[in-house]
């Protein structure tokens, strides 16, 4: 169990470290935004999701994605825009799908989204819930709270795990969230549930109690993780205090926490393991072929006009 | 008398009837109500649990939505205004139309969004507008603006039950009351539809009975077809100028073909939209045309609203919308420079 924890946090931090390292070297397309510093609220969350379940997570994606179950593979290659990739280099970093996992890249327009696969899940009568994860920053958007009052209103089965992580982008969340977090959820009915911590022994326990409420009560409710991201937003863009890194990369990695619970043997042999693991996948994404060509658009959008205009008439009547 | 009203009522009934992954959502659509403009009146009783009153909260039904269709249920959004489509903008443009194709066709998304759209009733700026110009191009989305030409009714069910993609299904409010026109219930004019495809709704022509063949192609949809035709028959009886009237149903992805093969042989072309003027479907429609057919296009115009808000006194909501009397003068400018 412990064991398997352990690879699964660091199969995350691995993944998202060969990210930052070779992107400077040209590889990948567009931008990305790692998950480092903040593995443990995916893999304790994630660890207690069953058959059916639905994941909608947002741009800072690949951690959900690989705690899903998601293959380390075909993230490289959708990073790096090849056909293997998990939407076959179309969505790149922030749009994957994959079994009953998505995400999306606009912030807060996910919600109304995630609630509504509740929506249906409910009407269906499946008995599956949805997980879907928001940050600090996309408190801001308004259609957030629309979507928390449906949710409450309709007794939906979803799980909205808030990742505080202090920072949107650059602005400090004193500068972007006025009075509380919990309350947000709370004046909507919503059972909100508060941790501060980056111990995935801790996240899991309180991930478990609020995902079995969902199921067996079927209404909504709220997880507040307060986190920290090592990295920077993206790439380049970090204008925090060092020292102010230093110090959660000191005491707040949940890597090292679990580490710490294990032998070191037992975690170097884990850590050698998924090393060669992500190599070998970000070998083979290195090498797999690109998309040969654009494809046709599905059947719904007939290109007819567009190629008219270029003076080529398709269509005769009688 | 059938009328448009009625018509899209029975597809709604026929669509929840028919299929039970269709889900109504939208404000005060619930009994006795049965939304603003009672297109969905006697739903709710009919089907309990499968028609839901939501609060204000366009974006987030239209979330919602799409969220439900890609699991697996049909659902239906009506939005009570069309200006209020402006709120589900991003729900549209960076959710629902873009997960099919950003997820490399492992998903669909059949969702229908109905909304009014349309002026001339004195309700204002915000309550009046024809804003579908702006979903128009928006890669994923089709558009439909069904007339009391056909069967309004037949199409949205069709639209629920058959499209796998988001869908904005475009009413008009001075249209709910019309009697529905089919082949041979108007006194002057023949109605024939041309269909275009299976994923593409029909166009339909009219023509003046026993006029001489047509030496002008007005393009026109939603309640500017009514215009249009009472304009037609100005122009035949008052000027002797034979137009003939082309109304498609779908306006995105958007077919030319019936518009062109009348244009071939009229070789001109006059659009007639209640949208605004500048970058509207005339605009796209007429450099279509004339991208194809060169110079064997004598003449073309458009014929829209204003680039103003829509006022609500009755005088100046009258000067800003576009209306019969236009169509006529346009169209005997587009004879006379030709």
């Amino acid at each position: 169990m412990l064991k398997d924890l352990y690879r699964n946090l660091y199969r995350i931090r691995r993944f998202e470290e060969t990210v930052l390292d070779n992107f400077p070297k040209g590889v990948f397309y567009g931008t990305t935004h790692t998950y480092l510093g903040q593995e443990a609220d995916a893999v304790g969350v994630l660890q207690h999701i069953q058959n059916g379940d639905i994941v909608f997570s947002n741009h800072r994606c690949h951690g959900h994605f690989l705690a899903y179950g998601g293959d380390p593979h075909a993230l490289f290659a959708e990073l790096m825009g090849r056909k293997s990739g998990v939407c076959g280099g179309r969505g790149g970093s922030q749009h994957l799908q994959w079994h009953n996992f998505y995400s999306n890249g606009v912030q807060g327009g996910i919600l109304p989204v995630a609630t509504g696969m509740a929506l249906a899940e409910k009407q269906k009568a499946s008995g599956a819930v949805v997980v879907t994860f928001l940050g600090d920053g996309t408190l801001g958007e308004g259609v957030v709270y629309e979507a928390l009052n449906l949710a409450s209103l309709w007794h939906l089965p979803i799980l909205y795990v808030l990742e505080n992580n202090r920072m949107a982008q650059t602005t400090p969340i004193d500068q972007a969230v006025a009075g509380d977090i919990c309350t947000r959820f709370s004046a909507f009915g919503i059972p909100a549930h508060e941790l501060d911590s980056s111990d995935v022994l801790e996240i899991l326990p309180i991930a478990a109690e609020l995902l079995s409420e969902i199921r067996t009560q079927v209404s909504p409710r709220a997880l507040i993780l307060h986190t920290y991201r090592f990295g920077p937003h993206s790439k380049g863009d970090d204008t925090r205090d060092p020292a102010e890194i230093g110090y959660f990369r000191k005491y707040r990695d949940p890597v090292k926490i679990l580490a710490a619970r294990l032998q070191t043997d037992e975690c170097q042999s884990i850590e050698s393991e998924v090393n060669a693991e992500i190599y070998q996948a970000f070998q083979q994404a290195s090498n797999d072929p690109f998309p040969e060509k654009l494809g046709a658009w599905h059947t719904a959008i007939p290109r007819s006009s567009q190629e008219l205009a270029n003076g080529q008439p398709i269509f005769s009547s009688e | 008398m059938t009328s448009v009203l009625d018509s899209l009522n029975t597809g709604l009934q026929q669509a929840l009837a028919e299929d039970e992954r269709v889900v109504l959502l939208g404000e005060d659509i619930l009994d006795p109500y049965g939304g603003a403009f009672k297109v969905t009146r006697g739903l709710s009783s009919a089907f309990p649990g499968r028609v839901l009153t939501t609060p204000i909260s366009e974006a987030g039904i239209v979330g919602l939505a799409a969220g439900m269709a890609m699991r697996g249920l049909r659902p239906v959004v009506e939005i009570m205004f069309g200006d209020f489509i402006t709120l589900t903008a991003d729900q549209v443009i960076n959710h629902a139309t873009k997960f099919r194709w950003m997820y490399n066709d492992q998903v669909r998304v059949p969702m229908v969004i109905r909304t009014p759209m349309g002026g001339r009733r004195g309700y204002g700026p915000t309550h009046s507008q024809s804003l579908e110009k702006l979903f128009l191009g928006v890669p994923g989305l089709r558009v439909l603006a069904p007339t009391h030409f056909g069967d309004p009714g037949a199409l949205l069910k069709e639209a629920i039950l058959k499209s796998d993609d988001p869908l904005l299904f475009v009413e008009n409010k001075l249209l709910y009351l019309h009697p529905i026109q089919q082949d041979g219930s108007m006194l002057d004019f023949d109605l024939s539809e041309i269909k275009i495809s299976s994923s593409h709704s029909p166009a339909y022509r009219l023509r003046l009975k026993g006029a001489p063949p047509p030496n002008l192609t007005i393009a026109a949809y939603g309640h500017m077809a009514e215009l249009t035709r009472q304009a037609a028959q100005r122009l035949a009886y008052e000027h002797e100028i034979f137009a003939e009237i082309i109304v498609p149903t779908q306006l995105a992805p958007f077919a030319i073909e019936p518009i062109l093969e009348s244009v071939r042989h009229t070789r001109r072309l006059l659009s007639a939209e209640e949208g605004t003027f500048t970058l509207g479907w005339g605009a796209e429609l007429l450099a279509l045309i004339s991208a194809t057919l060169g110079s064997n296009l004598l003449a073309a115009g458009r014929v829209a609203a204003h680039d103003l808000p829509v006022p609500a006194s009755g005088p100046l909501e009258d000067s800003v919308l576009p209306n019969a009397e236009e169509i006529v003068q346009a169209g005997i400018k587009l004879i006379r420079k030709s």
